[in-house]
């Protein structure tokens, strides 16, 4: 049976987090119990469907039935910083086909597998030397601002011919941009320093230029400014916050899981799948993709009409009992290291999946190694319950880790 | 079994690369995927489907002889 009038009144967007800081909402989660796509108001008062089964956030980022162009009335924006981040200067996550591919190919060839494997030695050396940085500097210090972050912020700023020296403000303004809590006024401006920045950048690497992409981008006849400045916002925002925060994160729950943590440190062999599982249980894209129907969609039982907004939730679609809950692998909500997590969607799916996951695989796989061998005795250094989780922005994560060895 | 690709709906991931490298590739050219073999040995046969299956833009198609296990 098709259902098109919701019976319940619509879930209050976003919701917040339970005592669990690894698992979604517990509403997310309530709601995915009931079925797959369940009505939901955003915090503007617009209707959304909120998608948490894993077949249908499948479809929904697959079929070109939903659109993930933002110009479309009806897209759904969890906070109004969202929407004047989409609308001003759209990066190629807010367009469609054939537009959205256009700009996506330019940038492909950089993150194809052979080319990431080939960067290994490179990314191992960035992790060592930034070990060793921080152990010379004392017997403690904050895993974020002393490991997790700089060390994919090194890598994409390598990539892309931005100078390291650089990373406070970008870092900064990154921060601002996927913080919910931020003002569309606070949004802009942090794009605006953005955007200002990596357009001189890319002026400057015209007339002088490396063997990075920015420069690669720059001496294109057929892209323009604004595409190169938005294109080169993306990957590095995504560059760095992403794997920032799953390296961070990944420490919390290994470190609150010994067996786990002491099973990797056994047989390496299992890191490869242990990061897709990290990935899998972690998510921490958590507040969903945003979509809009651009014509009526049958999903999962329930009409979804054109001009309606949904959010695929990567989060609950990556618990889903009917594909991560094998005998013996342990329940959905279980980090288990050893389990096939292959089919997760933390890198979301679609022509849109992330460009980046050769590499972000790599700086995972290579940095939660050497971590957990050079530093075996790791622990967290404050009670648990004073670490604060990132539930106010686009990617999940602990804002500061406090730590010795 | 026999492997077939779209290149059309390729989004370079590298799915298919890190889960079936004896069947897929990429261009350098362009970083589109391609095909090292079009008809895998039966052994490669789980990787090469777990890879249509992961694979974000449905560009891998396999078409299954019939009578294959
Ligand atoms: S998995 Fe699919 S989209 Fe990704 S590189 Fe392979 S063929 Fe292309």
């Amino acid at each position: 049976m098709v259902t098109t009038t919701p019976t319940a009144p619509a879930l209050a967007l976003p919701a917040a987090h339970g005592s669990c800081p690894f698992d979604p909402p517990p509403a997310y989660d309530q709601a995915a119990r009931q079925g797959a796509v369940t009505p939901a108001e955003l915090p503007d008062g617009a209707f959304c469907w909120l998608v948490t089964g894993h077949q249908e956030v499948r479809t929904v980022l697959s079929d070109p039935r939903f659109s993930a162009d933002a110009r479309h009335p009806g897209f759904p924006f969890l906070t109004p910083g969202r929407r004047a981040l989409a609308v001003t200067n759209p990066s190629f996550i807010r367009m469609d086909d054939p537009e959205h591919a256009r700009l996506r190919r330019m940038v492909t060839k950089d993150f194809l597998v052979h080319r990431v494997d080939a960067m290994r030695p490179g990314i191992q050396r960035i992790v060592d030397e930034t070990i060793d940085r921080m152990t010379a500097a004392g017997t403690g210090a904050d895993l974020v601002t002393d490991f997790a972050l700089p060390v994919p912020s090194l890598v994409i700023c390598l990539l892309l011919g931005v100078p390291y020296e650089d990373h406070e403000l970008f870092q900064a303004q990154s921060r601002t941009l996927l913080d919910n809590r931020a003002t569309p006024a606070e949004v802009e401006a942090a794009q605006r320093g953005l955007t200002g920045y990596l357009t001189e950048l890319a002026a400057r690497k015209r007339s002088h230029p490396a063997d990075d992409m920015l420069s690669r981008l720059a001496a294109r006849e057929d892209v323009s400014p604004a595409e190169i400045a938005a294109t080169g916002l993306l990957l590095l925002v995504a560059g760095h916050e992403t794997t920032a925060n799953m390296t961070a994160l990944s420490t919390v729950a290994l470190l609150r899981r010994p067996e786990q943590a002491a099973r990797l440190r056994a047989d390496p062999e299992l890191l490869r799948g242990a990061v897709e599982e990290l990935l899998r249980y972690l998510t921490i894209v958590q507040s969903g993709l945003p979509r809009v129907a651009v014509e009526d969609v049958e999903l999962g039982g329930t009409l979804v009409r054109a001009g309606q907004g949904v959010l695929a939730m990567l989060s609950t679609a990556n618990r889903d009992e009917r594909l991560f809950g094998a005998p013996g692998e342990g329940a959905a909500d279980e980090l288990e290291v050893s389990r096939d997590a292959r089919r997760h969607l933390a890198f979301g799916f679609g022509v849109h999946q992330c460009l980046g996951q050769p590499l972000a695989r790599a700086e995972l796989q290579i940095a939660l190694e050497t971590l957990l061998r050079r530093l075996p005795g790791l622990r967290i250094t404050v009670p648990e319950d004073e670490l604060v989780f990132r539930g106010h922005s686009v990617v999940y994560g602990v804002d500061s880790l406090p730590v010795a060895w | 079994m026999q492997v077939i690709l779209d290149q059309d709906r390729c989004c370079s991931s590298g799915q298919c690369v890190l889960t079936a490298p004896e069947v897929f590739g990429q261009s350098d050219e362009d970083g589109l995927v391609t095909l090292r073999r079009a008809r895998p040995e039966p052994g490669l046969y789980p990787d090469v489907r777990l890879a249509a299956v992961l694979c974000p833009g449905g560009a891998i198609t396999v078409e299954e002889a019939t009578g294959t296990p």
